[in-house]
This record gives structure tokens, C-alpha cells and sequence, in this order.
């Protein structure tokens, strides 16, 4: 009796290691898990709800300073792992805080080609620039700069392919082709076979020395854009025709001998410039004029974040843009105000305080000086915060 | 014609970006200086080594730099400490290199923490606990013991890899293997008074030293792992020294030297810096130099 029960009860517990590990082995093959929740106070001189950046097509984006008071900002769940030994995938989810929810991001990506290439498909961020392919989180600021909200409509992705390939040199050295469906703005949507839009970019970068470190790009967004409609002075318009964007890019950051925890530095430059041509077509929905319409346009920015004791940082940040040359044809061009002359400007100003790796409280005074005869003042106050697993940041 | 100017072109650009000629070495990436210095013990001139982090770095924050992940997308073998320790870096350089060979689970692919008995490996999981490693403690490379687990499957990898030079490789092994016994009985011979020595540590990073040298670990001076001294923190530390003394506080010489003179200062006990690897100080020059200094500077309290 005593020898069957000994027998049951180990039986039993092998029963029970088997289901426990079982259950090990199904978490661990988990893909890793994040949320990133972030919320913001904001105190601003003039209404979000009319904010509109002066001398260029609005890019219909939602680009307008976060709404005024408590809000919050944007969630976003993440899900990314190994999918095999040859593919790694990756999913974001962002819900915003008028519980829209929007697939952020949703690729595949090779594990190694060899050669130095990597294939990506699926939508992503575009790697072209530098901060564009950042999650907002990782931001320096509130808010993108505003040369990548006239130009990118804050931030750009398309559905499509991407091709990388880095060079065998002790300099990194990348370069990188995209082709995607290009219905984001500075694309529109069409109903057509083949690439909307397409990308190259190269990037270089290495170490000056064991405190100084660099990275440099060149990049170029082309798209054929498809009736394009924006709205301005309550009248419809549309654009037709060929939009290309370069963009030039410089990071460089410090710490002494690399040890960044109690002090480190960052400069960060990017350069833009658009040139539209094609038919702009005024008053889709009454007048219907057309006309030959060309435009060259450019946007910078420039900022620095200095890290001067461990967890509290100050940054500050200067934006400028170029209204450049627009040219209307026979559409009067009085008729556009958005198109007024006028070159946008913006100086932020921030400190953030990270107690630990996954949070982070930030204060940050902007003047901002987007729209024709107006400025507003801002004061904004943010949190971010990290759950689960934190994966590696990138450069 | 053409074609030739673009070769030209194509010869000029590579020489401006630095391409070298290492065609006939294993390159090697090592994460941290401990393992790049392992791997020149055991490779010589077969290997060409690159370390993505120096002695005066604190290892867990590393920027995923560019020069990298160049490094990375050559490398034919990566030795790093692993245990989470390059959590914040290290998958963004692999997934970025596009090498094939490196990534984890891969034969060139040694992650040295997983070849020892790990220690302080926690049995709660929660990051109100502050920068706590699920594997344990990743920093192997403080007890000598752990460097010769680390190099016999160094040079097994090394000697597979790289089959035409086996012998080499074995016969490098075996002579490293015979100095290290006999630098490691002269570490432990010098270091006899020091056992049962109670000690502050800055941050949760000596433990495979205490083990090894049997030193008693009685506080860190960060409240939590990777949460900078705080004030309250290093008052509550000072009134339990006042009951159960400490003999010395103990930071890596990458570490903030204030907390421990404040209670240096304060506890009327010895602070002391060590380097954490190699190039930790300006004696710490490889695996024997760095363990002769640490030997050496942790005498000098001893006496």
C-alpha cells in the first residue's frame, strides 16, 4: 500500500513539473512586452484648435501643441521577438488619448542576410534623417520639431520594403532604399499598382575618440503625389505632382571616457529642404481653377541636451523655417493665406529629471512663433514611464 | 573606362573610411575589456580584438554607437558578459550588424556569465527593487576563478572556429592555464589577512570578489541597484556601522567618489577605489596586471 502511494504521489509530481514547466516554456517564448504611458499638463497662450504653421500646405497631421490642461498623451503597447532563427518582428500599437487606436509600426525584419544587408517589410518609421525613425518617447522634447511637422507631418512611415546595407569598414557606414505605399503625408493615397513613394539615405558615423562620438546622413524622400487635399480658409484645395525632400543630418554626443551616467552632452542638427511641382487646383469644390504650381521650401532645427549631475538634464532648442519661393501661377496667391510670406520660428527650452531608466518628468517653455502676427507661449509639463521589458535604444 | 574610374572611386572610398586588411585574423568583438584581453591571451596574433566598452565604464549604459555596429557586422566570434548586463545596448548592435554569426545561440556567440556559478541571483522580480538582474550578478570577471571557466570555452570556440590554427590556440591555453594557477595562488597568499574583512561597496559589484577573497559584504552605499547614495540612505548606513562596524567602502574607480568619502569621513574608515577590469587604472593592463593592482590596493588596507 505504502509503495503504490509512493508511486502515485510520484507520478503526481512528475505530473506537475511537466505542466509547470510547460507553462515556463510558453512564457518564455513570449514575445517581449512594453507599454509606454505618457501624460502631459499643458498651459498655453492661444488655442491649440487654430494652430497652423504659416507659408506651407498644411500637412493635415495633427501637429497642433498637445490640447490645453490635463491630458494624456500618447500610449503605446509594444510586442516585438525572434520569429525564427532568419526573422524578427515587431509590433506597436499606439492609442491615443481620443481612444483612436493606430497601428504604429508592424514589420519583419532578416536576422542577419550576411553581407551586411537587412531586409525589412511591413510598415515603419523611415530611417531617413535622424530623429524621424525615434519613437516619441525618446524624444528630447514635448513635441517634434517643426520642420518635421511641415515637412513629415511630425513623423513619417509608409507600408512597404526597406533594404540596408552596411558596409565591412571599422566606419559605419550605412546605406538604405525604401519604396512603400507613400500615402502619408508628403505622399497621398491612390489606387494604383507599384510605389508611391521611395527613400535613400546613407549615414556614416564612428567614434572621435573614447568621449566623442558622431553620426552624419544624407537622405532623400521622393513621392508622386496623387490629389492631395488640404483645406485653407474654408476652401478645398488639392496638389498634383512630384514632391522631394532632402534631408541632412548630424548627431554628436559626449561623455567623459564614454561614462555617460553622471554627465553627458548632445548636439543634434537636421537640415531640410522640399521642391514641389506639379498643378495645384484651387476651390476643388466651387471655383476649380488649376494652375502650375512650384515651391521650394526649407526647415531646420538645432538643439542641445546637457546631462550636468546624474537623472536631471537641460535642453534647449532652436527652430527655424524658410518659406522659400512659392509660386501660384495664375492662382492668386491672396487667395492661399496659409502660403503667406512668413518664416516660422520656435525657441524651446527644457529640464527633465529621470529617476530611473523607465521614468522620466519633464518641464519645458516654448515660444512659438508658427503662425502669421501670432505667438504663443507655452509651458508644458510630461511624464513618461516604461512597463515591462525596455528593449535597447538606439543611437 | 568607366568601369575603372569606378573602381578607383570605389579603392579611394575605402581607403578614406578606414577598411582594414583582416583578412587573415579572427575579429573578435568582446563587450567588455576583461574578455577582449582573454581573447589576446588565447588568440595572439591569429585574432584581432575590439572592445566596445573601457575600464572607466560603467557597462550597463553604453550608447548603441555607430562605430559598433560597424565592429559588430565584421566580428567572427563576440565574447560578452551577458546576464543582462548589455541589456540596454547590445541587442540593438546585433540586430543592427546583419551578421548572421553573432547573434545569440550561434556558435561565435560566448556569453561568458551563462560558464560560471552565478551568485545573488534574486528570487523576486519587480523594478520597484531598482536595476536587479533576473540572471544574477553579471559581474563575473571579479573573481579569478571565473576567468578560467571563461577561457577554456574561449578556447574551445576559438579552436573550432578556426580549425587550421587548433594547435596554436591549445598551446596558448595550455601555458595561459599555468601562469593563472600560479599568479592565482600568489593573489590568494596575499590576500589571506583580508579574510572575514567587513566592507561597504558602492554598488552591487564586488560580490565575486568578497566570495573569492572572503571578505564580508555589510552595505552599498546605493540604496537600491543603480539608484544613485542618497543622503538619507548614507545617514541609515553610517548609524548601523556605528553597531556592527565596517573596516573599509570599497567603489570601482569608474564610480562617484563623493558618498564614499562622505562616509569615509564620517565611519573614520579607509575609502578605496579598484578598477572594475581592465583599464580600470592606469596598472590594470590585462587579466594579470588587472588583478595584480586590485591585489596590491586592497594590501595596502589590509596592513
Amino acid at each position: 500500500m505504502f509503495r503504490y502511494s509512493c508511486i502515485g504521489a510520484a507520478v503526481l509530481l512528475s505530473i506537475t513539473t511537466v505542466s509547470y514547466a510547460q507553462q515556463m516554456s510558453d512564457n518564455l517564448f513570449n514575445p517581449a512586452l512594453s507599454l509606454i504611458l505618457v501624460g502631459t499638463y499643458s498651459q498655453l497662450s492661444r488655442s491649440p484648435n487654430t494652430y497652423a504653421i504659416s507659408g506651407f500646405i498644411p500637412s493635415g497631421a495633427d501637429v497642433a501643441p498637445p490640447p490645453r490642461g490635463f491630458n494624456l498623451g500618447e500610449s503605446e503597447l509594444a510586442a516585438s521577438s525572434n520569429i525564427d532563427p532568419y526573422l524578427y518582428g515587431q509590433f506597436t500599437l499606439s492609442l491615443g488619448a481620443d481612444n483612436t487606436t493606430a497601428v504604429e509600426e508592424a514589420w519583419i525584419q532578416t536576422l542577419g542576410l550576411d553581407n551586411g544587408f537587412t531586409l525589412r517589410a511591413g510598415r515603419g518609421f523611415s530611417n531617413i534623417g535622424y530623429i524621424n525613425e525615434q519613437h516619441s518617447h525618446v524624444w528630447d522634447f514635448v513635441d517634434a520639431p517643426l520642420a518635421q511637422k511641415v515637412f513629415l507631418g511630425g513623423q513619417y512611415a509608409s507600408d512597404g520594403v526597406q533594404l540596408k546595407w552596411l558596409a565591412p569598414t571599422d566606419r559605419f557606414i550605412e546605406v538604405g532604399a525604401e519604396l512603400g505605399n507613400g500615402k502619408n503625408f508628403p505622399g497621398s493615397a491612390r489606387d494604383k499598382n507599384g510605389a508611391g513613394g521611395g527613400a535613400v539615405f546613407v549615414h556614416v558615423g564612428d567614434d572621435f575618440n573614447d568621449s566623442n562620438n558622431w553620426r552624419a546622413g544624407i537622405s532623400y524622400l521622393k513621392h508622386t503625389v496623387l490629389d492631395r487635399a488640404f483645406t485653407d480658409n474654408g476652401v478645398s484645395n488639392a496638389f498634383n505632382g512630384d514632391s522631394g525632400l532632402w534631408i541632412v543630418d548630424a548627431v554628436w554626443k559626449w561623455a567623459p571616457h564614454g561614462e555617460m551616467t553622471r554627465t553627458n552632452f548632445k548636439l543634434q542638427t537636421e537640415y531640410y529642404r522640399r521642391h514641389e511641382s506639379g498643378t495645384l487646383r484651387y476651390d476643388s469644390g466651387g471655383v476649380n481653377q488649376a494652375s502650375d504650381y512650384q515651391s521650394t521650401q526649407s526647415g531646420a532645427y538645432i538643439q542641445a541636451v546637457y546631462q550636468f549631475m546624474p537623472y536631471w538634464r537641460v535642453g534647449t532648442r532652436y527652430d527655424r523655417l524658410q518659406r522659400g519661393t512659392v509660386d501660384t501661377g495664375s492662382i492668386n496667391i491672396n487667395n492661399l493665406p496659409i502660403l503667406a510670406a512668413y518664416s516660422p520660428t520656435r525657441t524651446s527650452v527644457m529640464m527633465d529629471y529621470s529617476p530611473s531608466e523607465f521614468s522620466r518628468f519633464r518641464l519645458q517653455l516654448a515660444q512659438d512663433k508658427s503662425q502669421l502676427h501670432q505667438t504663443d507661449n507655452e509651458l508644458m509639463l510630461q511624464y513618461q514611464v516604461s512597463l515591462g521589458s525596455h528593449g535597447a535604444h538606439k543611437y | 573606362m568607366q568601369t575603372f574610374k569606378y573602381v578607383r572611386i570605389l579603392s579611394v572610398t575605402l581607403l578614406l573610411t578606414g577598411a582594414t586588411a583582416a583578412w587573415a585574423n579572427m575579429n573578435i568583438f568582446a563587450c567588455e575589456p576583461e574578455w577582449e584581453s582573454l581573447a589576446k591571451e588565447l588568440g595572439g596574433d591569429k585574432v584581432s580584438t575590439y572592445s566596445a566598452t573601457n575600464g572607466m565604464q560603467d557597462p550597463h549604459h553604453i550608447q548603441a554607437r555607430p562605430s559598433l555596429i560597424a565592429r559588430a557586422r565584421s566580428a567572427d566570434l563576440l565574447i560578452c558578459t551577458g546576464a543582462d548586463l548589455e541589456v540596454g545596448w547590445l541587442p540593438q548592435i546585433l540586430q543592427q550588424s546583419s551578421n548572421s554569426k553573432i547573434q545569440p545561440g550561434k556558435d561565435a556567440y560566448i556569453e561568458a556569465a551563462m560558464l560560471v556559478e552565478r551568485i545573488e541571483v534574486p528570487t523576486r522580480l519587480d523594478r520597484a527593487e531598482g536595476d536587479v538582474h533576473a540572471a544574477g550578478n553579471p559581474h563575473i570577471q571579479l573573481d579569478p576563478r571565473n576567468i578560467k571557466l571563461v577561457a577554456a570555452q574561449v578556447y574551445k570556440r576559438l579552436a573550432e572556429l578556426d580549425n587550421v590554427n587548433a594547435a596554436y590556440y591549445q598551446q596558448r591555453y595550455k601555458d595561459f592555464n599555468l601562469r593563472w594557477d600560479a599568479a592565482l595562488a600568489g593573489w590568494e597568499k596575499q590576500t589571506e589577512k583580508l579574510r572575514g574583512m567587513p566592507v561597504v561597496e558602492h554598488h552591487k559589484l564586488f560580490g565575486y570578489l568578497f566570495r573569492w577573497l572572503g571578505m564580508k559584504d555589510v552595505g552599498q552605499l546605493e540604496p537600491k541597484p543603480g539608484i544613485e547614495p542618497t543622503t538619507a540612505h548614507l545617514a541609515e548606513l553610517l548609524q548601523q556601522l556605528q553597531q556592527h562596524p565596517a573596516k573599509l567602502v570599497l567603489r570601482a574607480t569608474y564610480q562617484d567618489d563623493r558618498a564614499s568619502r562622505w562616509l569615509s569621513d564620517h565611519a573614520h574608515i579607509p575609502a578605496l577605489a579598484i578598477p572594475a577590469t581592465v583599464g580600470g587604472s592606469d596598472k590594470a593592463k590585462d587579466l594579470f596586471s588587472f588583478y595584480d593592482d586590485i591585489v596590491q590596493r586592497l594590501q595596502g588596507i589590509g596592513q
